[in-house]
């Protein structure tokens, strides 16, 4: 199999390749293009959310189409766009600073990308489709069930062919930071974006499941007749609550802890510091991961657990502050005498800092259940969580899109536009949400299509949206800068940050098997630790010798594309049941292909060592 | 690494664990543990959705009247024999005595059938006996997506473990399929731990009130 490495060219060839890929990095490179299609059309919901809200009264969307835009808003953000952008930088970082060769089942990796890819365009087929979803994405019952159409049915099978994909993706990161860390690479040595990324793939593991089993309830009961939330039929609504929180809550960790890794990296990095508090850094992060499962029902305060109950999960929710408080402080001791450089990467983690930390006390305001009976439903939590997931999720991915940039694509972001893009978001960013705070204070609640004039509301709604602009205007910029640096090319050295980590000790892009001998880490900062007291070059820690590389499937495609199918089948049998037909006819699709994957032996095949010295695969 | 995990182990030859051998096969080992703790959430979850609607039968039967111990009773045997004779049959694999260990595996596919079979009869007897269907109250829903749930699986694990045996009939047991037949069987006494508690929390609980 010599052969198989060999450059392909041409356009189909090119994208059988991607369609195919088990390369962490191409699929990285998908989750990017998929994560970020979907942040762009999320975004425009958002826009088209906020003009409707520009004025009182407006009429610019109608009250259905408001709910959609909101619910699919809501939705195609967490899923389908912040959690595949966090996938990119997982597969694009996680493998490279473990000193590995790829994640442990590459083919995993690319049926997670798969089912999240079909999962994401079958939800949003809902609009070409009768309507999409339009009970938040929070989608309590009653109000999800008894929904008319089928917008809610996509919103069930969509999340639930997505979350399955999340759910792999999260134990091969597992596997792969517990079995494939390179020679002398302990856990105590690892950067902390694996570190978060370790413990956010134990979230996901954990915190997944309660979703699935809530979708597969409430699709029973929309679609199958079940009466799991039906009062009428002894069924109980407050069931969906538990499983959406015991999900959701964790969900949001999983959303900001591999950011925090990340700002904990680019701190030392353009600090020229090792990170302050390390092993503390580390034991907050596992802390609040532990914590984040214990606190679910702070979003349940009003439903009625009672006074105990409340208590209880108001002290865990304000618990969760103190490991929180441990990481700012440690980011800031990091900056502290240290030599910084104000790239793009670390502007957006400065500008992380306080905007997160608002969002927290914003959090922690809405933790004193007492008080919460007030905040509740209103836009004070909507300014809560968008502090914290646009101050820590967002600013994270811009600051590791640009970061990481040079890895994945070989060249560099403009750092000039890096920081016009930057500007306008920011302060964009805190226009639209501060003051929405106060809208909240003053009884606005969220949710609502239209607020009524002479209450005091106006102008908070107006700053809003003109704030909403100004965020838009950034993104724009940003993704200019995306295509003049595309465009220009201009190819960049492995390691154009004066880095740490061991993703920079090798050239940018990467050949396709990363390391061509595994290096040897003698410390934390494994590639600072060979600037200081080696060559600046990484000691290999084995002979060069053949390297075991995993073949390319196009079954992970197949897999996802027969649930997609079945998806449709499951939704529309209610209306008429020669739909069924569909359903079969899908997961026939999908059961074959694993019953090939099953049966095919797929061992892989083998770089030869006198190829490598030939510079195979490197560019 | 690769042709020679093809090889045909035979009695007597090393490795001891042919399951861990590789790399892979260890990869496989780990992640399929972190799988089984995803389960659990997920039958966790089903539980306390089933503990939450059991007294929800409207005008249906209730669970102690609806439940008979007998036949749940044989069922748990039943199972429960299956994941011992899936402990023979990876015992054999340990001493890469292949024959014995589709032997056994074959034995705990058997078994496996049956207790389907009786689960479906079980079902059959609720429907058209007793009318508790799925859709016949909340507490209709959570029993059959519950005991479905499991059910599903082990339908899942019979179609699973049989491929194993047929794909690997004639070649016998290498380093590649060794992790395969390995999971495998922790998936099957992974759905036998599930039973057990259903068979306490459901069927027991149930008789008692
Ligand atoms: C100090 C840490 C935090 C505390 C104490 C906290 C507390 C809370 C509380 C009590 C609520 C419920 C408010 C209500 O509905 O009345 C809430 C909502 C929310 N929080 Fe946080 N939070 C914290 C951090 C975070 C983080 C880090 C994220 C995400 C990255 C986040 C995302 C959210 C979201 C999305 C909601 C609203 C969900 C919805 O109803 O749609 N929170 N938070
Ligand atoms: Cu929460």
């Amino acid at each position: 199999m010599s052969t198989a490495y060999a450059q392909k060219n041409g356009f189909f060839a090119g994208l059988w390749d991607y369609l195919t890929t088990v390369d962490h990095k191409k699929i990285a490179i998908l989750y990017l293009i998929a994560g970020g299609f979907f942040f762009l059309v999320g975004g425009i919901e958002a826009m088209l959310i906020r003009i409707q809200l520009i004025q009182p009264d407006n009429e610019f969307v109608s009250a259905g189409l408001y709910n959609q835009l909101l619910t699919m808003h809501g939705t195609t953000m967490i899923f389908l766009a912040a959690m595949p952008l966090i996938f990119t930088l997982m597969n694009i970082a996680v493998p490279l600073q473990i000193g590995a060769r790829d994640v442990a089942f590459p083919f995993l990796n690319s049926l997670g990308f798969w089912l999240f890819f079909f999962g994401g365009v079958l939800l949003n087929c809902s609009w070409f489709m009768g309507g999409a979803p339009d009970a938040g994405w929070t989608a309590y019952a009653p109000l999800s069930t008894t929904s008319p159409g089928h917008g809610v049915d996509f919103y069930v099978m969509g999340l639930q062919i997505s979350g399955a994909g999340t759910l792999i993706g999260g134990i091969n990161f597992l596997v792969t930071i517990i079995n494939m860390r390179a020679p002398g690479m302990t856990y105590m040595r690892m950067p902390l974006f694996t570190w978060s990324s370790l413990v956010t793939s134990v979230l996901i593991l954990f915190a997944f499941p309660a979703l699935t089993v809530g979708l597969f309830l409430m699709m029973f009961d929309r679609l199958f007749g079940a009466n799991f939330f039906d009062p009428s039929m002894g069924g109980n609504h407050v069931i969906w609550e538990h499983l959406f929180w015991i999900f959701g809550h964790p969900e949001v960790y999983i959303l900001v802890l591999p950011l925090f890794g990340l700002f904990s990296d680019i701190i030392s990095t353009f600090s020229k510091k090792r990170l302050f508090g390390y092993s503390a850094m580390v034991f907050a992060t596992v802390l609040i991961g532990f914590l984040g499962f214990m606190v679910w029902a702070h979003h349940m305060f009003t439903t009625g657990l009672g006074p105990v109950a409340n208590s209880i999960f108001a002290i865990a929710t304000m618990a969760i502050a103190v490991p929180t408080g441990i990481k700012i402080f440690n980011w800031l001791f990091t900056m502290w005498g240290g030599s910084i450089r104000m790239t793009v990467p670390m502007l957006w983690t400065v500008a992380f800092i306080p905007s997160f930390t608002l969002g927290g006390f914003g959090g922690v305001m809405l933790a004193a259940a007492a008080a919460d009976y007030q905040y509740h439903d209103t836009y004070f939590v909507v300014a809560h969580f968008h502090y914290v997931i646009v101050g820590g999720v967002v600013f994270g991915l811009f600051a590791g899109l640009t970061y990481w940039w040079p890895k994945m694509f070989g060249t560099m972001l403009n750092e000039k536009m890096g920081k016009l893009a930057f500007w306008p978001f920011f302060f964009g960013f805190h226009l639209t949400f501060f003051i929405q705070h106060f809208l909240g204070l003053m009884g606005m609640p969220r949710r609502y299509w239209k607020f009524q004039p002479d209450q005091g509301l106006e102008i908070g709604n107006l700053v809003s949206t003109l704030g909403a602009f100004l965020m838009a205007i950034g993104t724009i910029i940003f993704l200019i800068n995306v295509v003049i640096t595309t465009i220009k090319g201009e190819k960049v050295s492995g390691d154009p940050w004066d880095a740490r980590t061991l993703e920079w000790s090798i050239p940018s892009p990467p050949p396709f098997y990363n390391f061509t001998q595994t290096p040897l880490v003698r410390g934390l900062d494994a590639l600072w630790v060979e600037k200081r007291h080696g060559n600046g070059k990484m000691t290999p820690a084995e002979p060069l010798g053949d390297i075991h590389m995993p073949n390319n499937s196009f079954i992970p495609f197949m897999m996802s594309l027969g649930l997609f199918i079945a998806g449709f089948g499951f939704i529309y049998q209610v209306d008429n049941s020669s739909y069924l037909i569909l359903a079969v006819l899908g997961m026939a699709i999908t059961l074959l292909s694993m019953f090939v994957r099953s049966v095919k032996d797929d061992l892989g095949y083998h770089i030869h060592k006198e190829d490598l010295e030939k510079g195979a695969g490197s560019e | 690494m690769s042709a020679e995990e093809l090889k045909q182990l035979k009695p007597g030859q090393s490795p001891h664990e042919p399951e861990k051998a590789t790399l892979e096969g260890k990869n496989k080992f780990l992640g399929f543990w972190f799988f089984l703790g995803g389960e659990t959430v997920l039958f966790a979850s089903l539980f306390g959705t089933y503990l939450a609607l059991k007294d929800s039968n409207l005008d249906g039967k209730p669970a102690e009247e609806l439940f008979g111990l007998e036949l749940v009773f044989i069922m748990t045997m039943i199972l429960l024999t299956s994941s011992l004779t899936s402990v023979y049959a990876i015992y054999h694999m340990k001493n890469l005595d292949f024959q014995k260990m589709q032997l056994w595996m074959g034995i705990t596919v058997l078994l496996g059938l049956s207790f389907l079979g009786l689960e479906i009869f079980e079902f059959y007897e609720y429907v058209h006996h007793d009318g508790h269907t799925f859709t016949s109250s909340a507490f209709g829903s959570a029993f059959y997506t519950l005991v479905g749930f499991h059910g599903a699986h082990v339908a899942f694990g019979l179609l699973w473990i049989v491929t194993l045996m047929v794909r690997n009939a004639r070649r016998g047991l290498n380093l590649y399929n060794a992790p395969k037949y390995y999971v495998a069987s922790l998936y099957w006494h992974f759905i036998d731990v599930v039973w057990v508690f259903i068979f306490t929390v459901v069927y027991l609980m149930g008789k008692v009130g």
